[in-house]
């Protein structure tokens, strides 16, 4: 069903164009979302989760530029869209964002309501008690008491103030909320009460729903959809399930591994040596290849496309149908440590640190 | 059992509000916020301590107060059997910030901007007089710096704090650290603001360091999935008292207090099937003020098996396991139905 997909994302690239160079901090991204979907993002730090979001949005700030590709939502084309008709037409009335740190984002000197109804007044052009009524509807739609409308920031806990950015997001009925690290700074009681509002809304709204976050053990309780972020590259696309029970990517079964598990004892945790790459020259083939594990000879030459591995969608070589690269499969998987990428001073600083039953580096030299 | 390296007795801080003018023209009783408010704990050799809850809850206090940094208002604390509490001349304090580090949650702003690593790693060593000669110091620094995996070091010298990534800087703070080759490090969050790839591999540093370099560390954290892999004993802290401590693998497995189990159930898993669910919290409500400490037990308004007693008595700490006990009236009679997918 086409009206049934709210976000289609085709081939999306945004760069930012710095005196150092282009950073293309999103790549080739495509992605639907169905009516009350979730999907989430995840990725390390600078892998270009935020820079995505900020272009559904078309609020990419100078110097990034949404280069080509398009995000058709909810049959708008928001690439085509002036920054006066995005903020119009899009903002809040189809899509809306809560941002990360959004405890900060609240004006001290302003109640909550004030700042609250601004979306209403600007959009609809509801004010005054009407605008205090649908306020004080959606701030019990998160668990939180109508007084609060009248209550200043500094009065209310992180909890709270993070119910009320939800709330506000949701005030004009969007098709789409973006959620960056929604809950990052908050207690895990706490984290866990807002995760259960939220799976309860989506449900109740029928909003879709795209999660940002780096930590892979939140996202499992709220996403349907997963996409891994690397470098720019969504490098794993698909169900929740399937990459949660059977993750493909080298690059997200390493993720996976990095969760401590709070009942088993372990020894070391698992982690990816390195670090992300510099997106102004990023590394030649596949852009994971000099962090990868199971990185092949032909991963430094050739740039992976996307290959169908039931029904996920993973951008690595490993799974190419090619008879060449099958065959070097078969061959002992070599870390290849590239030199052009990972300078002396990195390797030197991972080899003593490889994890259990992982080939010694140190005889490989 | 052997002299416990840190003990902590009745350790008890509280923080008096400043009243305003007319508030002492009534002479009304001085608020105060009772963020440690006496507790108990030994942490030995090579064990490593972890302290959980809530923030709010007192944690950041203990960490201060054992690095002196507080002054006490009641209790006792011994390191290596000396009363630390009792130290009053400045020759002595020095000699017990020089064994005793702690390395603070933002390795983004723990790092002064304007210093060059060098600087910043130097600085102990001439607080301390340590190393004569500027070359000996560099090669202390070396060391440091090799300890932490941040090799070479030359290549590190000469940067600023922003030329490195977070995990990097939260390095060079652990290094700081260990410059002085201290006994016992307190470190607050110290991997809370890191991805958690890097988060892992930082961990695995310190891990190693504890047998390296002989270092006990007291770890504060409000994420409790970490603290099984990094430490031995456990503690879980709820407005200013240790309701819960033991084994970590224990404590996890069967907590025996219900803001213990709370915390267990609220942490998510990577279980999509289960994941979609509601989760059935055990607890509401928040964590209430330190000036208002709830009658009793602390915990009965939020607690889902509160009973009259709770909201009278104060309840002490029952053994319910080896070393593993619980301040609540009915630990080891409340249940914990929750199922662990493995």
């Amino acid at each position: 069903m086409a009206n049934d997909t709210v976000l289609d994302v085709q081939e999306l690239c945004t760069h930012y164009l710095t005196r150092d160079g282009e950073v293309k901090a999103l790549d080739d991204a495509t992605f639907e979302l169905k009516r009350g979907e979730s999907i989430g993002v995840a990725g390390e730090s600078g892998c270009g989760k935020s820079t995505m979001a900020f272009s559904l949005l078309n609020q990419v700030q100078p110097p990034g530029e949404i280069m080509s590709g398009s995000i058709d939502l909810d049959g708008i084309e928001v690439t085509d869209l002036s920054e006066k008709e995005a903020r119009k037409k899009i903002r809040w009335n189809k899509i809306s964002m809560v941002f990360q740190g959004a405890m900060e984002i609240l004006t001290p000197v302003y109640t909550v309501g004030h700042q609250m109804k601004e979306p209403l007044k600007y959009h609809r052009g509801i004010d005054g008690n009407e605008a205090r009524e649908i306020c004080e509807e959606y701030l019990e739609l998160v668990n939180l008491d109508g007084s609060i409308f009248d209550r200043y920031p500094h009065e209310l806990s992180g909890g709270q103030k993070q119910r009320i950015i939800i709330a506000t997001s949701l005030l004009l009925e969007p098709n789409v909320v973006i959620l960056d690290e929604p809950t990052t700074a908050l207690d895990v009681v706490v984290e866990a009460r807002i995760m259960n509002d939220l799976k309860r809304l989506r449900k109740e709204l029928d909003i879709a729903m795209i999660f940002i976050t780096h930590d892979l053990s939140i996202l499992a309780e709220v996403s349907d959809k997963l996409a891994i972020m690397y470098a720019g590259w969504i490098v794993e696309l698909g169900s929740a399930n399937d990459i949660y029970k059977d993750p493909k990517h080298p690059y997200t079964e390493k993720l996976m591994s990095a969760i401590p598990d709070l009942h088993t004892d372990i020894d070391r945790l698992e982690y990816i040596p390195g670090v992300p790459p510099n997106l102004v020259d990023p590394p030649s083939g596949c852009r994971f290849h000099p962090r990868c594990h199971k990185a092949m000879e032909v991963c430094r030459e050739m740039e992976p496309e996307e290959y169908d591995v039931d029904g996920v969608k993973v951008k690595c070589l490993l799974y190419s149908e090619d008879e060449s690269i099958a065959e070097s499969r078969e061959a002992t998987y070599d870390t290849a440590y590239d030199d052009e990428t990972v300078t002396q001073e990195e390797l030197d600083e991972e080899v003593p640190e490889q994890v259990e039953g992982e080939t010694d580096l140190s005889s490989v030299g | 059992m052997a002299e416990p390296l840190f003990k902590a007795r009745n350790l008890t801080k509280h923080f008096e509000i400043t009243q305003s003018f007319f508030q002492k023209l009534k002479f009304s009783e001085k608020q105060k916020v009772r963020a440690v408010d006496g507790i108990d704990f030994d942490i030995h050799w090579k064990k490593n301590f972890s302290v959980v809850g809530e923030s709010g809850c007192g944690k950041t206090t203990i960490g201060k107060l054992m690095m002196l940094l507080y002054e006490v208002t009641d209790g006792k604390m011994y390191m290596k059997g000396k009363d630390i509490t009792e130290i009053d001349s400045k020759e002595e304090m020095k000699a017990y910030r020089r064994t005793t580090q702690i390395i603070y949650q933002d390795p983004f702003s723990s790092l002064d901007p304007r210093d060059r690593i060098r600087t910043i790693l130097e600085e102990p060593l001439l607080i301390h007089s340590l190393g004569d000669t500027r070359e000996e110091r560099t090669d202390m620094i070396h060391e440091a710096l090799e300890e932490v995996r941040l090799t070479p070091p030359e290549k590190f010298l000469r940067r600023y704090p922003h030329m490195l990534s977070g995990g990097q800087k939260q390095r060079v703070n652990l290094a700081r650290a260990m410059i002085l080759s201290p006994d016992f490090v307190v470190c607050d969050e110290p991997v809370s603001m890191l991805d958690v790839s890097v988060r892992a591999e930082v961990l695995n540093l310190m891990k190693d360091l504890i047998d390296e370099e002989d270092i006990t560390y007291f770890y504060i954290t409000h994420d409790i999935s970490t603290t099984r892999f990094f430490t031995d004993q456990i503690g879980v802290m709820y407005l200013g008292d240790l309701v819960e401590k033991g084994p970590v693998s224990k404590v996890l497995d069967e907590p025996a207090h219900p803001y213990t189990q709370a915390l267990v159930v609220a942490v998510p898993e990577p279980e999509p099937e289960r994941g979609q669910d509601i989760k059935e919290l055990p607890i509401s409500g928040e964590i209430p003020e330190g000036t208002n400490i709830p009658s009793g037990c602390r915990f009965h308004p939020r607690c889902p098996h509160a009973e009259e007693i709770c909201s009278k008595k104060e309840p002490e700490a029952i053994e319910v396991g080896k070393d593993h006990t619980a301040k609540c009236h009915f630990a080891g009679e409340i249940d914990f139905d929750y199922e662990v997918v493995t």
